[in-house]
């Protein structure tokens, strides 16, 4: 029963891991209904400026405030030179735009800081302690309460304050929005600075377990059987998704595995999600009738 | 401002002061000025392709024209901004429904209410501070919009499973929740029934007695038009063809023959 607790309690914990890259997709997607191919790639950004800033020796929160005004800076810019020009364009042609955004992204990423492999030491242990007779690993437990205080605030401020409301208006209809005055450029560029700051934590997460390197910005492709059980326009429905998608892989690579081979954790994701796609399109929490992607 | 017989001395509220504006060479608008005096109701008409459409998309600032000025509330604009519009007190409907499909009547009534917020986003957030007080007077004024276009019914329904009757009128809600001073309505009758549209005309009046509000709006049904209107504005191939009082305009030989035909 102790094992049970522990590969599920495990499991649990590093859903959370893929809800934090989640949440980045489901804040653009809440402000342009579009599904942000360059989330990576910010990602991937994040993580290499912050760690590239640390070994030349500055301050680490000083670095984090850097990075996060780099990443404030893109913004802008996206909202600039992307949105801003394809303003009531299909989100398909939003979409084309954030695959090359991505390629950009990564390709100034290790023009300034070089493609080598960076370890990222956070300060944390990744060694199990007890708890209640189960192990678990510290930094899982970090980074569970760091995506904790994270969903809350975002939480609070998409459905509490006129920021929520007009991130659906503006979604929903650019056009529209304009006319009862709802500032598109500054909404957008929020949205971005938004996921950005999002993605700057889940890189460092990731970063300090995986190291950083060019495949971090792989890690999205797990965000994605999240988004499509979590619904791409709900936070609450990412870490729901998270939570399901990470306790479902690792149960099965433990119980199922020894049964048809391993390996198990890197399809059963992407099989789960399918599942959804016909039962539940929308996902658990995500809008109804949403025919964008 | 009160409704007044001799309107003329009253400076308009909006002047269009010889307004051009092309695309890529394509004259949409050639010229055109007039005035909208406060407290009235005042009518584009025209053909279709006259650039009724384009001269509101001016005043809200969706287009930009090359040549000419616009005056609102004293202030001179060689161009506005939708936002710069909609702050200073411009509200519009469209002539293909411009709301938030997604979203509950409510919801888009309240989008109409952004810009009467005071509290800030960390007060919303939590909950502190002026924010209840804000959000409970929001959705008083809200609520009064929708009982005044008679949608209670509808409040909590998506806008996109409602009829085309309906959204038009949710579209007026949110335009007129703004407490705007000037409105502009884009057809806001277009494809309704007679019944519709009578109930429809109530509501504009309604808007520029009860709540103050002038209207410009463009309509093809020269019944309601005469009906409701206070001057009307005729254009043909983006120029300006007569401008007057109801009466005048439909006695206009330019208009008769912009509409009918020239008799041989």
């Amino acid at each position: 029963m102790n094992f049970f607790l522990e590969v599920l309690l495990g499991g649990l914990l590093a859903g959370v891991m893929y809800s934090l890259v989640a949440i980045g997709f489901v804040l653009i997607y809440k402000a342009s209904g579009v599904f942000n191919f360059a989330q990576g790639s910010l990602v991937l950004f994040g993580a290499l400026t912050f760690v590239s800033l640390v070994e030349r020796h500055v301050n680490p929160w000083i670095a984090f405030g850097l990075t996060l005004a780099a990443l404030v800076l893109i913004a802008i810019a996206i909202e600039r030179a992307v949105l801003r020009p394809l303003v009531n364009r299909p989100p398909i042609v939003l979409f084309m735009a954030t695959l090359g955004l991505s390629f950009i992204l990564e390709g100034a990423a290790q023009l300034f800081w070089g493609a080598q492999v960076h370890g990222l030491d956070l300060g944390i242990d990744d060694k199990p302690i007890e708890l209640g007779g189960v192990m678990i690993s510290q930094f899982d437990i970090f980074a569970a309460a760091v995506a904790a205080v994270l969903v809350i605030g975002l939480s609070l401020l998409t459905n509490r304050t006129r920021l929520g409301l007009s991130l659906r208006a503006v979604a929903d209809d650019p056009l529209a929005a304009l006319a009862v005055g709802i500032r598109l450029p500054r909404i957008w560029a929020i949205a971005w600075a938004l996921a950005g700051f999002v993605s700057l934590i889940a890189g460092l997460l990731w970063g300090a377990r995986l190291g950083v390197q060019f495949s971090l910005s792989l890690v999205v492709l797990k965000a994605l059987p999240v988004l499509i059980i979590g619904g791409f326009s709900s936070i609450g429905g990412a870490i729901v998704g998270g939570l399901l998608i990470g306790a479902s892989e690792k149960l099965a690579a433990v119980y199922v595995g020894p049964l048809i081979g391993d390996g198990i954790e890197n399809w059963f994701p992407y099989l789960l999600a399918m599942l959804f796609l016909l039962v539940r399109p929308s996902g658990l929490f995500g809008e109804p009738a949403v025919e964008r992607v | 401002m009160t409704l007044d017989s001799t309107k003329p001395p009253a400076p308009a509220l909006l002047a269009l002061n010889r307004i051009s504006l092309s695309f890529k060479g394509v004259k949409a608008v050639s010229d055109i000025s007039f005035e909208v005096h406060a407290g009235e109701i005042c009518a584009l008409i025209g053909p279709n392709g006259a650039g009724k459409s384009s001269l509101l998309n001016v005043i809200n600032g969706v287009y930009q024209p090359q040549q000419g000025t616009i005056r609102f509330d004293d202030r001179t604009y060689q161009h506005m901004n939708p936002y710069q519009a909609a702050h200073g007190g411009i509200a519009r409907t469209f002539q293909n429904i411009a709301l938030f499909r997604r979203m509950s009547v409510l919801d888009n009534v309240l989008t109409g209410r952004n810009l009467h917020r005071k509290s800030s986003w960390i007060e919303q957030a939590l909950r502190v501070g002026r924010a209840q007080r804000d959000e409970a007077a929001q959705r008083r004024y809200a609520e009064i919009v929708i009982e005044a276009l008679d949608l209670q019914r509808y409040r909590h329904n998506t806008v996109g499973t409602l009829s085309y009757g309906v959204q038009k009128r949710v579209e007026l809600a949110r335009a007129l929740a703004a407490e705007p001073r000037l409105l502009l309505l884009d057809e806001p009758m277009a494809g309704m029934n007679a019944e519709e549209k009578n109930a429809m005309a109530g509501f504009i009046l309604d808007a520029n007695t009860q709540f103050g509000v002038t209207v410009v709006l463009i309509e093809h049904d020269i019944g309601v038009v005469m009906d409701l209107s206070d001057h009307v504005v005729v254009l043909d191939y983006g120029m300006k063809i007569a401008d007057g009082q109801p009466a005048e305009v439909r006695a206009h030989p330019a208009v008769l023959a912009a509409y009918l035909g020239t008799r041989h």
